[in-house]
């Protein structure tokens, strides 16, 4: 009937109208970075929200997410858990973000991003390794950076294969991140055939390991593997140094900064330790033009920075191929297509890990800086 | 006994005297004024930065031979941190002298929290590090194995054990030690013989704020490196020793420090480093079960 397809016109005509207007009344997209802003591992929160703030800017400059344009919140959890479920719940409500990237510690990892499956949104850590983190069947959790079972596999052969040990000590600050993966490189070590001479944790926040030190030494480990922080990996290195404990120090991505230098009091006690981190994504050409806008600033884009950028630029190119800021589409859309991004093309399987994680090792230098190996 | 069980002795007597220091400040406040001044173990983180601040300064002025340094950070650290701990009394315990005894214990919370917060704005929320000053270390020889000890480690028993001796005569000998005594002993007496008792609280808590000073030099120059939230563990072990060793008592405060230190590195050698804390802390509940007043406290007499 004629009356009833005008009803329906009218109908549809008021539709787009609204959706217009909600489109109108959200104008900008309002990206959270959330991560430790303050505390021991600030220098962490400081990469991450250099490289989100960059590629915001950058995204902007060349016409935002569908023509809209990027606003970022600042959001500290101070590596606490608490903390995190707190600003996850205040990005959502209140700031009412429509992607996160964050957090980095694990233990605030995997708190917060149950907030924002709740809540529908998408989110991709940068930095957070601990495989619990994508495993727990969450829509929207991403992550740009490879996993401890990963990252634990390359530590083990390296300590195996490279660096000949038959006795390794295994510490770990019994923190999410530390203590797994403490645990994913003990794994691979006892499955190449190596048993662990020791395996102990230390308490975040002290400065004296000169203990645990001592009983590394009685136990005659030539390696000793460290699943933890730059702030008590750097006591911990000085101590066995100036206890005449000549093993070699052996960590995952939790160092990778600068600080790691000033915790240990000097270049000379860091000299020698081994890393894994993913391939260095200052050395990938896609991010060339991108590292110099950085440099100009004066600003180092080391350890997550480009993570971060990156992380921002997935989260862009979800929105607009999606064509919309909903967390089921926009995650459908990113584990179905590849994307392209400042350390290169990166693509998603089912779970929100990256298809291909790229781990090696790196070394620092008595210069204290560090470089792949 | 094996040369392993003498380096975790050393490890714990350096360790351990530090926590006597900072245990110090907490043990006379609650002796002369029977609170616990929380803000403690800040006082502590401050001097920390005092002291980073203090060499890069000499450093900046040209001057690099350690004693002159060290002189040098160590008169500038305890004269200003002495000052913070003369402003946190009058700030935030002095208006409360009369009010209930659970005021200046929140007081002393918030001044912890606005020192952290203070300290975090200022200097910045990163981890904060010195160059090693003093290099090398001393190797002691037993059977096939050895105790290593670093010069530092060296350095910062000796001045522990002279700060303390230098608080003893303080308190012992002079004029000053009487009027902190008599006050402690009973407060309304004193003052009714003409001790302004208000100004010796003010001493008694930059005393203790020197020692936490002194503690944070030497804990600067052995660790090397710092943040603002670094009072905290420190603090409640330092507070932890003050009752293990019977709070209210200056050698208790040592004691109770030496304890801890010593328990701490021997369970983490012969156990395991995960439950250090749940064992010193058993000892301390053991410790208070047998003598509440701690090791070397006088039990409390009630008067009716």
């Amino acid at each position: 009937m004629p009356h009833n397809g005008f009803r329906k016109a009218v109908m549809a005509m008021a539709i787009t109208y609204a959706a217009g207007l909600t489109t109108l009344a959200q104008a900008d997209v309002i990206i959270g970075v959330a991560g430790p802003m303050t505390g021991g591992n600030a220098a962490f929160g400081e990469q991450f929200w250099r490289g989100a703030e960059q590629a915001a800017a950058d995204i902007n400059a060349a016409g935002g997410i569908d023509g809209e344009k990027i606003t970022l919140i600042k959001a500290d959890d101070a590596c606490e858990p608490k903390q995190a479920v707190a600003v996850a719940n205040r990005l959502v409500d209140s700031d009412n973000v429509v992607a996160v990237v964050g957090h980095f510690c694990s233990s605030s990892t995997i708190p917060a991003s149950e907030v924002y499956d709740e809540a529908g949104i998408i989110s991709i850590t940068p930095g957070s390794t601990n495989p619990q983190v994508t495993e727990r069947g969450l829509t929207g959790e991403f992550r740009m950076c490879g996993r401890d079972d990963q990252q634990g596999t390359i530590a083990g052969d390296y300590i195996v294969d490279t660096l000949k040990a038959t006795k390794v000590a295994v510490i770990h600050d019994k923190d999410t991140y530390g203590q797994g993966l403490a645990d994913a490189t003990r794994a691979q070590l006892n499955k190449r055939g190596v048993k662990e001479v020791m395996y102990e944790g230390l308490t975040r926040g002290e400065k004296d390991f000169n203990a645990l030190v001592t009983k590394i030494r009685a136990s005659g480990a030539d390696v000793v593997y460290f699943g933890g922080l730059h702030p008590e990996a750097g006591p911990l290195v000085r101590q066995m140094r100036e206890q005449g404990v000549t093993a070699k120090f052996v960590s995952g991505d939790g160092i990778v900064t600068d600080e790691l230098v000033g915790t240990a009091g000097g270049p000379q006690f860091v000299d020698g330790v081994l890393m894994t981190f993913g391939a260095d994504p200052r050395l990938i050409p896609d991010g060339k033009a991108v590292i110099e806008k950085f440099r100009a600033n004066g600003y180092e884009p080391e350890g997550y920075t480009l993570y971060s950028y990156a992380s921002v630029q997935a989260i862009a190119a979800a929105f607009n191929g999606a064509g919309s800021t909903d967390g089921a589409e926009a995650s459908q859309w990113l584990k179905s297509h590849p994307v392209q991004t400042v350390m290169g093309t990166k693509s998603f399987d089912e779970k929100g890990d990256l298809k291909v994680s790229d781990y090696v090792m790196y070394q620092w230098g008595a210069d204290g800086k560090y470089k792949q190996l | 006994m094996d040369a392993i069980f003498w380096q975790q002795m050393v490890n714990g007597l350096t360790l351990g005297a530090v926590y006597g220091l900072i245990a110090i400040g907490y043990t006379m406040v609650y002796g002369i004024i029977g609170m616990i001044n929380f803000a403690h173990g800040e006082v502590y983180m401050v001097s920390a930065y005092l002291a980073a601040i203090a060499i890069a300064l000499l450093g900046f002025f040209g001057i690099h031979s350690f004693p002159l340094v060290i002189l040098g950070t160590l008169i500038f650290t305890i004269v200003v941190t002495g000052v913070y701990g003369f402003a946190i009394e009058r700030i935030a315990y002095k208006p409360l002298r009369n009010s209930t005894r659970l005021a200046p214990l929140i007081s002393a919370i918030g001044m912890s929290l606005i020192l952290q917060n203070y300290v975090q704005l200022s200097q910045g929320a990163r981890q904060q590090g010195i160059p090693t000053l003093l290099e090398g270390s001393l190797r002691l020889h037993i059977g096939d194995d050895f105790v290593q000890l670093t010069y530092t480690k060296v350095f910062i028993l000796v001045a522990a054990v002279l700060g303390m001796l230098a608080l003893t005569f303080i308190i012992q000998k002079t004029r000053l030690g009487r009027m902190c005594r008599a006050t402690q002993q009973d407060r309304k007496m004193a003052q009714i013989l003409g001790i302004n008792t208000d100004r010796v609280i003010s001493y008694v808590f930059i005393i203790g704020a020197a020692m936490a000073g002194l503690a944070g030099v030497l804990i600067t120059l052995n660790y090397g490196t710092f943040d603002f939230y670094a009072g905290f563990i420190i603090g409640i072990k330092a507070f932890t020793a003050a009752v293990l060793g019977g709070i209210g008592s200056l050698p208790g405060a040592m004691l109770g420090g030496l304890i801890l230190g010593i328990a701490e590195a021997q369970f983490s050698g012969m156990v395991n480093t995960d439950y250090k804390d749940v064992f010193s802390f058993s000892l301390l509940v053991l410790i208070l079960i047998f003598r509440p007043q701690g090791l070397l406290g006088r039990p409390q007499v009630t008067k009716v």
